[in-house]
């Protein structure tokens, strides 16, 4: 714990009751929320969609806080703090990658699936292998999103309460699993719906004011903020271009290119964003709910440019990497630098940035656990155990407890990984996403000849081979900034597997299928064709 | 396959009845989707979606990896500055957001002329037929 992070605490100390009675405010606001939502959740249709009665509108808002999880607000802040125009990339491959679920993936999965990103998976195929197959992707993808979630929960505690002992941030990410558990199991996807739309309000709020008072501070002239920020990074002009994280050798710019097309062709794998689709009654009410996604989500990372490079500018990476190795302090430290160190104005405004950073989590981590409960619900206990002769209420009860033993192992990730920048960390289910999730939601919605087998074959070979690239990567081992630094088993030179797994995916998808001596269900398909198009029997 | 079949709890409680868009329509046959499948009307729907958001598709992707690609391996041309310290890298990236919103407000607007009208005359008459 350095000097100046000792400070900051310190400083939130003095306002400890301010701290604690925003995030009291927060938690019991959202619980209330929460015992309402479960009250009047009844059917599996309650539990897994929120009765599919919300309007394109909010649903386009709980996706913006689904969607800008703490790797947006802290870690790209931090990732453009350190590496200037670098740490961009994030954003712009976050936002992009909207398309590709609302051009080929938002309406088609609206109007042919259920409950789960397993029902389009599972459509044509035979049942039980192919959503063991997804409810397995959808756990993996959504842990590694988690625990990028809970090393934010961790970096927050360090920096707010001063906390430097393992029991203490054991004790704050258990509080975070056990809230989560109870938004979940209680509220379910009602409840979780309304959570992230009340912490997108809040995000986007906070993130507007800590942006009003960077350029306040400039004159509202961003040339000048982003000259400072050059002048303060020490790196001069060379801040605001690309290159500084990314363009050192060969592989480091291979590196770049296999964390764009991870972010931009992730999104749309992405178990907990695509069952909001079924919150809508419609296929065009899911449309909306992109637009509107697009269009909260975009003002928001345009707004990253203020906190980053405001972050620089203003805090200077020296404070910055004190703090958090990563950068995953930058935006609370801005927060509490705007305001003036030794005032109160820069108390409050940390320990308002942090309760909203809090939220963000929270919402977030309720998302996946919601996502992966229903997965393991639905297509594992429903479809493959009980081959579809489980009763709703046994379905229900069994994504309760689901959440239960998902919420203990969140807590026990949690512990890990905390001076990995959370943005980069995210990137990583991204990578997995894009390489097991997409190219089988594609070629299912789109490939008439598309079989089991190559169903299984892309599921299973995208999530293994990111997941193992990624374990034989700098990110886990071999280098000081690695999740175990002081052994060395890598030899997979990437920190992001995309540019090689993403390939294989849709690669072994088209070979598992042409391999294959089954036909394909045309039968099925044609349901799956019409119905995608036109909402045909859509539930 | 069971799951897919309406459950009996879903249509009857409150909440459904009060919303009867949550309710599950009939669902018509296999045979009614194939015939629809084959058919002229749909060939028609398939073709203007298709025609549409594949190309469009192919064109974002190339944009974004021709800016991604600039990036790592054009650095003097990126870095060249325009107004201030304002760069062309800057300008490119705020160019990346403007054309997503521009896209996804063309497919929009197509999707609401072109598609929606062909699906639902399509889904009417099926669910009708059912």
């Amino acid at each position: 714990m350095s000097q100046h992070v000792l400070l900051a605490a310190s400083e939130a100390s003095e306002h400890r009751p301010l701290i604690i009675a925003l995030f009291t405010a927060f938690v019991l606001a959202t619980l209330g929320i929460t015992v309402w939502a479960g009250r009047q959740t009844k059917s599996a249709a309650d539990f897994y969609a929120g009765g599919r009665q919300f309007t394109g509108f909010q649903n386009g808002l709980a996706i913006s806080g689904d969607y800008m999880s703490a790797a947006s607000f802290l870690g790209i802040a931090g990732a453009i703090a350190l590496f200037g125009y670098d740490g961009f990339l994030y954003s712009i491959g976050f936002l992009v990658a909207w398309l590709v679920a609302l051009l080929l993936v938002a309406e088609p999965l609206r109007n042919s699936g259920r409950f789960t990103m397993g029902d389009v998976l599972a459509y044509r195929m035979r049942q039980r292998p192919v959503r063991t197959a997804a409810g397995a992707s959808t756990i993996v993808v959504s842990i590694f999103y988690l625990l990028a979630q809970m090393a934010g929960a961790g970096v927050l505690v360090s920096l707010l309460l001063g906390i430097t002992s393992d029991a203490g941030k054991v004790g704050v990410v258990a509080l975070v699993g056990v809230l989560m558990i109870v938004y979940v199991t209680i509220g379910g996807m009602k409840g979780t719906t309304w959570v992230q739309m009340v912490k997108a309000v809040l995000l986007i709020s906070g993130t507007l004011l800590i942006t009003f008072l960077v350029l306040l501070k400039f004159d509202f002239n961003v040339s000048d903020l982003l000259g400072k920020a050059a002048e303060n990074s020490g790196h001069g002009a060379a801040f605001l271009e690309p290159g500084l994280k990314y363009g050192l050798t060969p592989t480091t710019q291979l590196d770049f290119i296999s964390l764009g097309v991870a972010l931009v062709l992730g999104t749309a794998g992405l178990p907990h964003i695509l069952i909001r689709f079924y919150t809508v009654p419609t296929a065009k009410a899911a449309r909306k709910s992109v637009n509107w996604a697009i269009g909260i989500i975009g003002g928001f990372y345009l707004m990253t440019i203020a906190l980053g490079f405001g972050a620089a500018a203003i805090v200077g990476p020296e404070t910055i990497t004190e703090s958090n190795k990563a950068g995953n302090t930058a935006a609370p430290l801005l927060a509490l630098h705007i305001g003036g160190v030794d005032s109160a104005g820069g108390a409050i405004l940390l320990a308002v940035i942090s309760a909203v950073a809090f939220a963000t989590i929270l919402a977030v981590v309720a998302g996946l656990t919601l996502a992966s409960s229903s997965s393991f619900a639905h297509d594992i206990y429903a479809n493959v155990i009980r081959r579809g002769q489980a009763t709703e209420k046994e379905e229900v009860r069994a994504a309760r407890w689901a959440t239960v033993l998902i919420g203990i192992v969140s807590i026990a990730l949690g512990a890990m990984a905390r001076d990995l920048n959370v943005a980069g960390l995210v990137a990583l289910a991204f990578a997995v996403a894009a390489s097991a999730n997409l190219p089988t939601i594609l070629y299912s919605l789109f490939w008439k000849r598309f079989t089991t087998q190559g169903a299984l074959w892309s599921i299973y070979g995208g999530l293994s081979s990111s997941v193992l690239l990624v374990l034989f990567s700098p990110v886990v081992s071999g280098k000081p900034s690695s999740m175990f630094p002081d052994v060395d088993f890598h030899w997979f030179p990437l920190e992001n597997p995309g540019l090689i797994s993403i390939p294989l995916g849709f690669l072994l998808g088209w070979l598992g299928t042409v391999l294959s001596k089954e036909e394909p269900d045309t039968g099925k398909y044609a349901e799956l064709e019409v119905r995608s198009l036109t909402g045909t029997g859509a539930h | 396959m069971a799951t897919e079949a309406p459950p009996p709890s879903e249509g009857d409680s409150a909440v459904d009845t009060t919303v009867p868009t949550t309710a599950d329509p009939a669902v018509p046959t296999t045979e009614a989707y194939r015939e629809v499948q084959a058919s002229a009307e749909f060939g028609e729907l398939r073709r203007a979606y298709r025609s549409f958001a594949f190309p469009l598709t192919v064109a974002f992707i190339a944009w974004y990896l021709m800016y991604v690609l600039l990036s790592i391996y054009a650095g003097g041309f990126m870095g060249a500055k325009l107004v201030g310290n304002i760069n062309v890298a800057l300008v490119l990236g705020i160019a990346q957001f403007v054309t997503t919103f521009l896209i996804a407000w063309y497919y929009s607007r197509h999707a609401a002329a072109v598609l929606d009208p062909k699906g639902e005359a399509i889904k009417s008459r099926m669910e009708a037929d059912a």
